[in-house]
């Protein structure tokens, strides 16, 4: 049985850990709030964007922008975003699994490119091509942060490298609940022009091609930072959880090294009253 | 009839409100929108967006992007859009001299020159609105 001494140092060392994930559980808590403050104020430009990309298109159904083109060649692009720290429970991995189905389920050549060194880190184990690596996103991605990623990708559909290029990120469902998901990039897809005012009816300046030009690769750069952010708020949330029950475990743990503590200390007294009373005996 | 202006950059909805009318940055030049324009899509240019609500005029330094006009509302989705009364001078003018030098510095290339243009047209554009802000100010208080 272990001595009083080294269960009162086990108790010490869990109250030490307690602290610590308590502390980063809270922290967490708070980020998590910016970042879905965040998430939410991104949406409007978003949405618009769609809005403004469906009018154009619809004009423009005729002619084809390469970045609308559905190809038959070229390799498919997995973008896959992860974080660089872990400390999150199941969320990296649940993201590596679902991008390993994902490959698993291609035909045909794929590619990827990692944002978050967890992500790179599983595709080097499983000796799958990266094309590129971009740290991790920062606390609170800003836009200009993915506008490299967004070029690199666009430029590469443009040039036919890639004929498909799709995101894997975490989506943030609830604070309990993220779920990796996949979204078309490349080709854009309009959506349903059916909000407002249908598109053939707006005046385009100075003409729609010029419009979509400068559309589409913003479009894209559009996605990608929603991604960002989805993925930020799905870290935080999934580390706050993480953290609260690791905080609970420590609680646990320090209950039950407690009672351990008390019936050696207990036991330790029995036997040297014992053997007082024995030695009284004796003499 | 006023017209419901939204500012929107990817990263916030930096202004929402009933305004009287609205003069933007077109790609094509200035354009002036009131009430009851035609339905238009059009990209934007950098400068300078003045809005005038009641008697007030309040004015936003803007960076590209796109703008939709619907006859009771007008949609701007700018890159970057300051208010002029948050543009902080001297960061402005900071910005300008330090893409300025790495401009000059000749050694700069590709994306990173195209960067470094785009921060200097940005900081000039920013110090412009917010010069121009002062210089009002001062005349309404004299």
């Amino acid at each position: 049985m272990a001595s009083q001494r080294d269960i009162r140092r086990r108790i010490q060392s869990s109250r030490n850990i307690k602290q610590i994930t308590r502390a980063m559980q809270f922290v967490a808590a708070s980020k998590l709030k910016r970042a879905q403050e965040a998430t939410l104020a991104a949406r409007p430009y978003a949405e618009k964007l769609d809005e403004v990309l469906a009018d154009a298109a619809i004009v423009l159904s005729g002619e084809d922008h390469p970045l609308l083109v559905r190809r038959e060649t070229g390799k498919r692009l997995l973008v896959l975003v992860t974080t660089d720290r872990g400390l999150a429970g199941a969320l990296n991995t649940n993201t590596i699994r679902f991008a390993a189905q994902q490959i698993a389920e291609t035909t045909g050549e794929t590619t990827t490119v990692t944002v978050g060194r967890k992500g790179r880190d599983a595709m080097r184990r499983s000796r799958m091509p990266i094309e590129a690596h971009f740290d991790g996103f920062r606390e609170r991605p800003t836009f200009a942060d993915v506008l490299p990623l967004a070029r690199l990708i666009t430029d590469g559909y443009l040039d036919e490298t890639f004929g498909r290029v799709d995101i894997i990120y975490s989506h943030f469902v609830s604070t309990l609940v993220q779920r990796p998901t996949i979204d078309e990039l490349l080709p854009i897809v309009p959506r349903e022009d059916t909000a407002g005012i249908p598109g053939n009816q707006f005046i385009f300046e100075p003409n729609p091609g010029a419009v979509l030009e400068q559309l589409l690769p913003r479009y894209v750069a559009t996605r990608l930072f929603q991604a960002a952010l989805e993925t930020t708020a799905s870290f935080f949330s999934s580390q706050m959880v993480a953290m609260k029950n690791a905080t609970e475990n420590a609680e646990e743990l320090i209950e039950d090294l407690t009672l351990e503590y008390n019936k050696v200390r207990q036991s330790n007294i029995t036997r040297e009253m014992i053997e007082i009373a024995s030695g009284a005996q004796a003499g | 009839m006023p017209i419901q202006l939204d500012i929107v950059t990817p990263e916030k909805l930096a202004y929402s409100d009933e305004v009287d009318a609205v003069v933007l940055p077109g790609s094509e030049g200035e354009l002036g929108v009131l009430p009851h324009h035609a339905p238009l899509i059009s990209t934007l240019g950098a400068g300078e967006l003045r809005l005038r609500k009641g008697g007030q005029e309040e004015s936003f330094a803007i960076i590209g992007g796109f703008l939709q006009v619907l006859p009771d509302r007008v949609v701007v989705m700018a890159e970057n859009a300051d208010m002029a009364s948050d543009i902080d001078l001297e960061k402005a003018q900071e910005a300008r001299r330090q893409a300025e030098q790495a401009l000059e510095g000749g050694f700069v290339e590709g994306a990173d020159l195209a960067a470094a243009r785009a921060a200097l047209q940005a900081s000039l554009i920013r110090i412009r609105v917010a010069e121009r802000r002062q210089h009002e100010g001062r005349r309404r208080h004299v």
